[in-house]
């Protein structure tokens, strides 16, 4: 029992950033309808500039030189985690605005590319060995780096259950975004247009919503989202390095599938349940087929509901 | 006598091709210079990826991401049967001819192999539309490498080593051109125009009593073998087969391609798998600058030319080659390119 | 019309891209090195890399080699085993390199030495530990070497010391199913341990560059092992002994020289306390040929070379030696001077070529104690 239970912490504790990462697929998906492939690597850019970020507000590793200043404080971690999401917030609105809107009337595949593009770009631009030195080593290249801790960790163990204030805040935090992204879509204006555009981009154009200026808005939030996952999950797994956006980005996109592409409860879900999936076949399975066990539950679930778990299949008219 | 014709359309290819690929390859070998072997072999195996994938995302719009899985059966199909019948010679003829002859067994195996791979991989394709068959078809991919690297027998992260020499240039040439050959007779066949239909709308297909699930599976099947033989004969030119090989972003690669030569073109796949393994080698000298040289390039054709080098046309509908011009194969415009933008954008509706 | 825009400038960016230029191959020796500069592993060739750009730099400050200075061509592979034969090719038939110095996986080392092999060019691996590497079915590949231990030697060196030393009954296996040298590892451990009477209590597996470990690490606490043998690189590895003590698990881990770094530390923060781990030498060596080399490592690219860049460095000094010996610079000439390499003293050991042509050196055993590798006791062969 204390087994299954750590499994559930463990399970909720890496769903969270699947499910905050795949927010941002989901969006971008609803009004665009495309695979914002970059994604998983805005959510690694988003680590990073934490980890750049952290240094400047004096939250150094212990060995650091010159040493840590006064320390991890609250404040210090929301400014952090705050610089974190409006610098990749600038990022997603960059890459919308230059690599995607020239091609917005094209086919959806060549945007595609334009994705992957961009996700090379970051993924291999950020794996060169630093051209600058100072005041920070930037590109940070290929060896893995290690990301302060912005807060104290605090262990409990509860009925034999591990798990840390980390865990915690991780889940709080993804749960209010969501909540706050809920509101955002379904209470303000701007969630209206956003349903709009996704719902007929041309005629919400003509209907006087301003069509650019939704789309860029929609990329700025779910990028932030993303530099939110990358800081929490950078917090409690401080290994970061310039392809870990990669497998997350994939994770988050079979979450957001899942889910139901396009609909933000769906991603949440999709997320949650992919990481507990995957946790409960690592654990009570062969952990070498956790993967293949993970994917094939996917596809599976899929055949039984081929528009995700929270998808609405729209019949065809012709 | 039109079978006749048609006989002679799918086989003068090879009796032209053939010929000058023998006469290429002992040319080669007589000035000794083994240099560019490998990259050809490299160059071709990417023409028939690009090709056999276009038969899937470009010709019948369906979205799949999961080439580099249907490799993997291929080559290592093939490697165990090479592997297996390597100390064996059919006494009748020289061991030359008789190691070609159980090789051309193994490629056999390999398409045939993928191929039944490809049955399974379509069958979801009866219900899934867009971007849920693209992560369908991704899953199969990684549940294929999964599988090989948990089997002890497939020799698990290393892979199968130590296999023969087998892949020529003749054997690549011959490849890549009865892939074209195959992909060139589809488009004109009855399959083909029923996979553009399907293309192009396919709820309206269904309604013209076009059998779309069994034309898609068909495309998918077709699409697979070829990429099973793209696998066997790269495994037989680096004489390996490793999962490391035929990881997603393979796949990833080859999407590129296709795209970036023009969805349902080709001349664009053939044209574009050759332009970006040569240019990504020409690259080489840029060290780790080259992959963001490859990224900037990417992005900057995708915008001069969004519809990909020659769009949905092929060569022979260029002006050059045609006054006046018959009409492409396909109507051209965004909604054709798109693939599954048509269908899949309305089934994965839904509110944000 | 855009199309002849488009084409016309992809063909002058190759063009432009494939003009490119040739050195004189008169007065220099030109090394050929592949290696993952992008890519996943980028980490391990860049370490590699930078280990035998450091060799190349002492080779030259004594004068080269035969009076010719010696220089070094690298090429990226990004990880990928087709892209490592490519690259292998090229050096070897454009460049036409002397040597060739590569991969660090053994799956792109075995991709590379059938090319070394049929074109007479020495090809020494620095880290590829799978036996195939320099076999071809039963015989060995004339002109494939390498200078680290295989996967069998270092396990039996871990197994013998967990079950002689440490007298461990139980003890659980995680390893990274992408990677060969870590299957490798962990299967010959278990072959071992088991011999010598102790038992597996759980085999789990993760793959590198996973994110998290604790499901597999639950499920391994409820085994109660007495030692977690982990077999993947540090990179993952030092996440890894964090999240095992965030769950509780207060058993050591042990491991093997993909553990080797800096980097090591610096992430798992004092998490590997108490564990222990094989291989080829330790910093604390006060010998000075090891102590300079971490020296001018820590100048030239700042950061403690790991044991990637030791043996790039080894390799590259074993090749410069069997040159050096080699009565002229022929592939058959340097490749019989190379197999008859015998206590050479490189930083990661006193290496022996072998008849199978692997390095045959004694491992040293280390155990962390306060976030620091102490030197605890070395095997011999």
């Amino acid at each position: 029992m204390t087994e299954f239970l750590q499994h559930l912490v463990n399970g909720l504790s890496v769903g969270t950033i699947y499910a905050l990462v795949a927010l941002g697929y989901t969006m971008v998906y609803g009004v665009l309808k495309l695979i914002n492939f970059a994604h998983g690597d805005v959510y690694m850019v988003g680590a990073f500039a934490g980890y750049y970020l952290s240094d400047l507000v004096g939250v150094r590793p212990p060995w650091a030189d010159p040493p840590p200043g006064a320390g991890e404080t609250f404040v210090k971690a929301t400014i952090v985690t705050m610089g974190s999401m409006i610098i990749c917030g600038l990022l997603g609105y960059l890459i919308e605005r230059f690599a995607y809107r020239p091609l917005r009337h094209q086919a959806r595949l060549t945007a595609l590319i334009t994705a992957i593009g961009v996700s090379f770009l970051l993924e291999f631009g950020f794996q060169l060995s630093p051209l600058v030195r100072s005041p920070i080593e930037f590109p940070p290249g290929p060896s893995p780096r290690v990301f302060p801790a912005l807060l104290a960790r605090d262990g409990y163990e509860v009925l034999g259950v591990n798990l840390s204030n980390y865990d915690i805040i991780g889940l709080l935090v993804a749960l209010g975004l969501m909540l706050g992204l809920q509101w955002i879509v379904y209470r303000t204006r701007f969630g209206t247009a956003m349903r709009a555009v996704s719902f007929d981009s041309q005629v919400a154009g003509l209907m006087g919503i301003p069509v650019n200026r939704i789309i860029s808005w929609t990329f700025v939030l779910g990028s932030a989202l993303a530099a939110a996952a990358g800081i929490i999950n950078a917090v409690s797994r401080p290994r970061i390095e310039p392809l870990f956006g990669l497998m997350a980005g994939l994770k988050a996109f079979v979450a957001a599938v899942l889910g139901g592409i396009g609909s933000v409860p769906g991603a949440m879900v999709g997320g949650l349940v992919l990481g507990l999936a995957e946790e409960y076949v690592a654990g009570y399975t062969d952990s070498s087929y956790r993967d293949a066990i993970a994917f094939t539950v996917l596809i599976l679930v899929l055949l039984v509901r081929p528009a995700g778990l929270f998808g609405r299949l729209t019949v065809e008219k012709v | 006598m039109t079978f006749l014709r048609q006989l002679l359309r799918s086989f003068l290819p090879f009796l032209v091709g053939l010929p000058l690929l023998f006469a290429f390859h002992e040319a080669l070998r007589a000035s000794g210079s083994q240099a560019y072997t490998l990259l050809l072999t490299t160059v071709g195996v990417n023409v028939i990826l690009a090709v056999s994938l276009n038969v899937v995302n470009g010709a019948t719009g369906q979205f799949s991401l999961g080439h580099a899985g249907f490799m993997a059966v291929g080559a290592y199909t093939s490697a165990k049967i090479t592997l297996a019948l390597a100390g064996l010679q059919l006494s009748f003829l020289p061991v030359a001819l008789s190691d070609q002859l159980f090789f051309a067994l193994a490629l056999a195996a390999a398409m045939a192999v993928a191929g039944l791979a490809g049955v399974l991989v379509g069958l979801p394709s009866l219900r899934l539309r867009g971007d849920y068959l693209a992560i369908v078809t991704l899953g199969f991919g990684e549940i294929i490498r999964s599988v090989i690297e948990n089997m002890k027998s497939l020799g698990q992260a290393t892979g199968l080593s130590g296999l023969p020499l087998r892949t020529n240039l003749v054997w690549v040439g011959a490849g890549a051109l009865a892939t074209v050959v195959m992909a060139r007779r589809l488009s004109v066949s009855t399959q083909g125009r029923a996979l553009f239909a399907i293309r192009e709308d396919e709820v309206a297909a269904e309604a013209m009593g076009v059998d779309t699930t069994g034309y898609k599976v068909r495309a998918f099947v077709i699409s697979a073998a070829y990429a099973g033989l793209a696998g066997a004969l790269i495994s037989h030119a680096i004489l390996l087969a490793t999962p490391r090989m035929f990881t997603f972003v393979r796949s990833i690669e080859v999407v590129v391609m296709i795209v970036l030569g023009g969805l349902g073109s080709i001349t664009g796949s053939v044209l574009s798998a050759v332009v970006l393994t040569l240019g990504l080698e020409a690259l080489r000298e840029f060290q780790a600058y080259r992959m963001v040289v490859y990224a900037a390039l990417l992005i900057a054709l995708m915008l001069l030319r969004p519809q990909g080098i020659f769009g949905t046309h092929e060569l022979w509908d260029l002006k050059l080659f045609k006054r006046g011009g018959r009409k492409p194969t396909a109507a051209g415009g965004p909604g054709a390119a798109g693939g599954p933008a048509a269908p899949g954008a309305a089934g994965a509706g839904g509110t944000p | 019309m855009r199309l002849s825009r488009a084409l016309a400038l992809t063909t002058l960016t190759i063009l432009a891209a494939a003009c490119e230029k040739r050195t004189s191959v008169a007065e220099t020796i030109l090394i050929g090195h592949v290696g993952s500069l992008t890519g996943s592993e980028a980490s391990f060739g860049t370490s590699t890399e930078n280990g035998i750009r450091l060799a190349i730099e002492d080779i030259n400050a004594k004068g080269g080699i035969k009076g010719k200075r010696v220089a070094a061509k690298t090429y990226d592979d990004q990880g990928k085993p087709e892209e490592a034969a490519v690259a292998a090719t090229r050096l070897i038939t454009q460049d036409k390199v002397t040597v060739l110095l590569g991969e660090v996986a053994s799956s792109r080392s075995l991709a590379m030495a059938p090319i070394a092999d049929a074109n007479q060019v020495p090809q020494i691996s620095p880290t590829s530990t799978n036996p195939r590497v320099t076999k071809d079915g039963d015989k060995t590949r004339p002109y494939v070497f390498r200078v680290c231990f295989i996967d069998a030697f270092q396990a039996t060196v871990m197994a013998k010391f967990a079950r002689e030393s440490l007298k461990l009954e139980r003890v659980a296996i995680l390893r990274d199913v992408g990677s060969d040298y870590s299957v490798g590892l962990a299967d010959f451990f278990s072959k071992k341990f088991e011999e010598l009477g102790g038992t597996i209590v759980s085999d789990q597996s993760f793959k590198s560059g996973d994110q998290d470990f604790k499901a597999q690490l639950t499920t391994i606490k409820g085994k109660s092992p007495e030692m977690i043998y982990t077999t993947g690189y540090y990179t993952d590895v030092a996440l890894l002994a964090r999240q095992a003590r965030e769950l509780g698990i207060k058993v050591p881990l042990g491991g093997g020289d993909g553990w080797d770094s800096a980097k090591l530390f610096e992430i798992a923060q004092g998490a590997l306390d108490g564990s222990y781990f094989s291989n080829h030498y330790s910093d604390e060596n006060p010998d000075p040929r090891i102590q300079s080399f971490v020296k001018r490592y820590r100048e030239k690219f700042g950061g403690t070379p790991d044991s990637m860049a030791a043996l790039g460095y080894d390799a590259a000094h074993v090749a410069f030696d069997a040159m050096a010996r080699a009565p002229d610079l022929s592939g058959p000439a340097i490749a019989a001077a190379l197999a008859a390499t015998k206590d050479f003293p490189g930083v990661a050991g006193v290496i022996t070529i072998d008849a199978d042509h692997n390095a045959v050196k004694s491992a040293v055993v280390l155990k962390i104690e306060k976030n620091k590798a102490r030197y605890v006791t070395t095997i011999n062969p």
